[in-house]
């Protein structure tokens, strides 16, 4: 089973944390949504099974997009793959876009999963974060989406928001669980290279939060989602029994994705490729029947290193049966033996049958245990 | 030649007064080399001594000066210019008959320019005192022309105001050479006398050995014997030394030359030794000769445990040409395998690391330098301990003693209280203290070499804001109260940070070293305990406190690399950290005790 992915590049404006590739809304046209068919088309070979079970309209601000160009995109996927009978189709969705009518529509071409960009249900800290919607549209963005019947809701939290508080932050999570989604993905605020909010705290106009009140939010996190009926499945990623997210759990286990438009990542079990970070770049590679994609050949070491950066991110854990099979048997004698001290100390990992987990209270850390287990 | 044409001669100046500069003017002006071979500074050779602006090895080169009709041979011998080089230097001063006295007009007399002069007046040098640099905008002619005044109490007239940069009063520098440099004395016929005051080391044809004939002549294929070593050799070569070596068939008394005789090894070859005749050998060796010993010593491991082979070699190579640098293999449960080194000081350390570095593209970590004590053991017995871990069990010592140096300081008398007050605080006894000018003072301390190795230069540079200037020479023993003063991290002890420690400062030394091995020392997945510790009393502790957050949040689009190669990036940066235990250890770390405040 295979996933697709399509990136839609266009933002209404840029978030202040946001680091990922993404122009104005200006750029879009009609184009658009014909060049993207076209490199469905032209790259449908990358993949090996050509059953298709997830579609994930991915940004930037997929909402951007006409109802209609949607529809034409995911035509060109049933076009060229076998598509299961109910795949999952998601589109992540800026609240100020989801109007009554827009989401009849969306959900009319098939659209059956949002994963609406939420960030905060408080006014100043999606002030801080630059967001240009504001609380109210967001509860009547989550409303209308029920009411235009979609009963597959994803929404994004940040936490450790620069001046929260273990106070806003109940509060958040706790209108997150009265609004009634299924699922949450509920981030940390990561400052990237380069963007406002990273120049505001180096210049000193805002503050990091302490790592006191990162770790307090982060086990809030986890405790009200438990509460909740939430299953903690990822580091990031919380669902009501039976709304695991299809098309993100085949990145953290390893399936085969095919990425279209720019800056999209793709793999084959095999290979990674990646679309250049540019529209024009894209564009004219597309046109000329000849994708710009780079890629890197997934070498033994690289696959485990990539294995452990992934699935010991979720409640999978790694298999060392699996490493042992795909990869070879010294890769998973050695995950044991640099297993040992966190086993023993601490209890930062632990085996369930042949599999190797981190505990979700150390997913906190789960670089640093998962730094200590790759080799270079 | 005539002995009373040859003219031996030495320059004597601090680093940067402009030696090197007027040497080139020198060997310029006589025609030694084309304006094509004339590189700036072509008496350094070595790219590190360019760039550190000093010369480390000396070296020596001929010219022919004509003057009034006559044609004189001088003989300029290079001196290294570093406290660390001083008994290489008093051998070059005694081969001389004459040194020039550069002082930077806008600088001033420094500490080392005063040591070196006062070696040259005791082996009896003419001086030429030289004011340099007078073509700059801060120079201060008359102000320095009166501390040359005050200090070797010559006629004011007598002092040549020179720019060696432009070469405006260079000229009356070579006239002066010839009329106030003595001619060399000595008997051609005597039996042979030759004072080594250098060697190199050249791939081809072994060690070179450069010598000044004091008495006698030496000539090729003569069966020679080096007297404090003992050894014979045939001298396959002996020649002078212009740029490049010149072959002849003798050298005679008064003269400076070198010879070439199948030694392959640096030790063979020791600054300071006699060259003689195996028949007819002179009676007595020159005075003076020293067997240098090293006097500060630090492990330095390959950062690379696999490279341990590699650094002996190289080690092997440098001591080719310096055989001041000692090494023996040691092994630290916390290094792994490595090398005990000696050196004459800390300058000689860095530089050692630094050749290291860049000859042999040798990544060391060196660990806190110390000094040689002298145990003596309850048997009575006296041992040399080189190395924190060498010191005999507490109940088997008797007492400690330590090396003592006087250390002769100059600077601007607003500066004096504070350093003073740092001698003071590294166990300094004040000595001396003279006002060479209204504003400048010399004092002169006596003090525990070890309270030097550490961190007393850059301490004296930022409290005088580099208006102090530095030099010492060993004087003796003293007895000292030591203790060895361990560190443990999660309770394991780590050797390689183990110090040797006046008990006074112990405590004190203690927490430090934890304060600053808390910064050094990344956090970590679980809490980190530093603890210094005398035998099993814990003096000081400090934690470094476990990660709780180190985590990516999201990859977006399925970008798994990015993070992937986050990772290993990170991991790849620790591989060159030491694990202890379970805790990972930076490089520097092990040099923590040199960056403490």
């Amino acid at each position: 089973m295979s996933g697709i992915y399509i990136h839609i590049p266009f933002c209404h404006t840029k978030c202040g944390y946001c680091d990922f590739y993404s122009i104005g809304k200006r750029f879009y046209t009609d184009n658009f949504p014909e060049l993207i068919a076209k490199e469905i088309k032209l790259r449908k070979a990358f993949l090996s099974d050509h059953t298709v079970e997830t579609i994930y309209f991915g940004g930037g601000t997929p909402s951007i997009l006409k109802p209609k160009h949607i529809e034409h995109i995911i035509n060109a996927i049933q076009k060229e793959f076998n598509v299961i009978a109910n795949p999952e189709i998601t589109l992540e969705a800026n609240p100020d876009d989801l109007t009554i009518e827009t989401l009849k529509q969306i959900s009319d071409v098939g659209v059956n999963r949002l994963s609406i960009g939420i960030q905060s249900f408080n006014d100043e800290e999606l002030k801080t974060l630059g967001r240009r919607h504001n609380v109210n549209s967001s509860i009547n963005a989550i409303r209308s989406s029920q009411g235009a019947g979609f009963n597959n809701i994803s929404i994004d939290l940040i936490y450790g928001i620069p001046n929260s508080t273990e106070k806003s932050w109940i509060e958040n999570l706790q209108k997150a669980f009265t609004m009634g989604v299924q699922h949450l993905s509920c981030y940390h605020l990561t400052y990237e290279q380069g963007t406002p909010i990273t120049r505001k705290v180096k210049t000193g106009k805002l503050s990091e939060v302490s790592e006191e009140i990162s770790v307090l939010q982060y086990e809030l996190l986890r405790k009200l989602t438990a509460e909740a009926g939430f299953e903690h499945y990822e580091v990031s990623n919380f669902a009501l029994p039976g709304y695991i997210s299809k098309h993100n759990s085949a990145y953290w286990l390893g399936k085969e994705y095919l990425g279209v438009g720019p800056a999209a990542h793709s793999f084959n079990g095999k290979v990674r490729e990646w679309n250049p970070p540019s529209l024009d770049t894209w564009a004219s590679g597309i046109k000329s029947n000849q994708p710009a994609t780079e890629q890197e050949v997934i070498s033994k070491q690289i696959r485990f290193n990539e294995l452990l950066v992934t699935n010991l991110r979720t409640k999978w854990g790694i298999s060392i049966k699996n490493i042992s099979k795909n990869i070879g048997k010294s890769y998973a004698q050695k995950l044991l033996n640099d297993s040992r001290p966190f086993l023993i100390d601490g209890k930062m990992l632990y085996i369930d049958e042949d599999v190797l987990l981190i505990p979700p209270q150390y997913y906190f850390i789960s670089d640093a245990i998962v730094e200590s287990l790759i080799v270079v | 030649m005539r002995m009373e044409n040859i003219r031996n001669f030495c320059i004597i100046a601090h680093i940067d007064h402009g030696k090197s500069t007027l040497a080139d003017r020198l060997l310029e002006i006589t025609h030694t080399l084309s304006e094509r071979e004339l590189q700036d500074q072509v008496l350094d050779d070595m790219d590190l001594e360019r760039e550190k602006g000093i010369t480390i090895k000396s070296h020596a080169i001929q010219m022919d000066y004509a003057y009034q009709g006559k044609t004189y041979k001088f003989n300029l011998i290079d001196t290294p210019g570093h406290v660390d080089f001083s008994y290489e230097v008093s051998r070059a001063i005694a081969s001389c008959e004459g040194a020039i006295l550069v002082v930077d007009a806008t600088q001033g007399i420094q500490a080392q320019t005063i040591s070196n002069l006062y070696l040259a007046i005791n082996h009896d040098l003419d001086i030429i005192p030289v004011i340099n640099k007078i073509d700059m905008d801060a120079a201060m002619v008359d102000d320095v022309k009166d501390q040359i005044v005050d200090l070797i109490g010559c006629d004011p007239n007598d002092i040549l105001p020179v720019s060696a940069k432009t070469g405006v009063g260079v000229e009356a520098v070579l006239e002066a050479i010839v009329n106030r440099v003595k001619p060399p004395k000595g008997d051609p016929e005597a039996p042979l006398q030759a004072l080594i005051f250098d060697s190199v080391f050249n791939s081809f044809r072994g060690i070179i050995a450069y010598f000044k004939v004091v008495n006698g002549t030496i000539r090729t294929g003569d069966k020679v014997k080096f007297v404090n070593t003992g050894r014979e050799y045939d001298a396959d070569e002996v020649g002078i030394l212009r740029l490049k070596m010149v072959p002849k068939n003798s050298i005679s008394a008064g003269d400076v030359g070198y010879i070439i005789s199948g030694v392959k090894e640096s030790s063979e070859v020791k600054v300071g030794d006699t060259i003689t005749h195996v028949v007819n050998p002179c009676n007595k060796a020159i005075a003076g000769f020293e067997d240098v010993k090293p006097m500060v010593f630090a492990g330095l491991y390959p950062v690379d445990a696999d490279e341990y082979e590699d650094l002996r070699s190289s080690l092997e190579k440098l001591k080719l040409n310096d055989a001041s640098l000692s090494f023996e293999p040691e092994s630290s449960l916390a290094l792994g395998f490595g090398f005990r080194c000696g050196f004459l000081g800390l300058l000689h350390m860095e530089i050692i690391q630094e050749r290291l570095f860049r000859e042999f593209d040798m990544d060391v970590i060196n660990t806190v330098p110390n000094v040689s004590y002298k145990v003596y053991t309850t048997k009575g017995e006296m041992v040399e301990v080189h190395n924190p871990s060498g010191l005999p069990e507490p109940t088997m010592i008797d007492h400690i003693e330590e090396p003592v140096i006087t250390a002769q300081i100059i600077t601007k008398s607003e500066y004096l209280g504070a350093i003073m007050k740092l001698c003071i605080d590294k166990r300094g006894i004040l000595k001396n203290q003279v006002f060479i000018a209204s504003d400048r003072v010399e004092i002169t301390f006596r003090m525990p070499l070890s309270e030097i190795v550490f961190d007393f230069y850059d301490k004296l540079k930022s409290i005088s804001r580099g208006y102090a200037s530095f030099d010492y020479f060993m004087d003796g023993y003293q007895p000292a109260k030591l203790i060895k003063l361990d560190i443990l991290l999660n309770g394991e002890m780590v050797d390689a940070l183990s110090s040797l420690i006046h008990f006074d400062h112990a405590y004190d030394f203690g927490r430090k070293m934890c304060e600053k091995l808390k910064e050094l020392i990344p956090r970590q997945q679980f809490d980190i305990a530093i603890q210094a510790a005398i035998g099993s009393k814990i003096i000081a502790r400090e934690t470094v406190k476990a990660v709780r957050k180190d985590v990516t949040a999201k990859c977006y689009g399925g970008d798994i690399s990015r993070k992937r190669k986050l990772l290993e990036k990170q991991k790849k940066g620790k591989k060159r950290m030491r694990q202890i235990g379970q805790v990972e250890v930076p490089q520097q770390a092990f040099l923590a005790v040199l960056k403490m405040d």
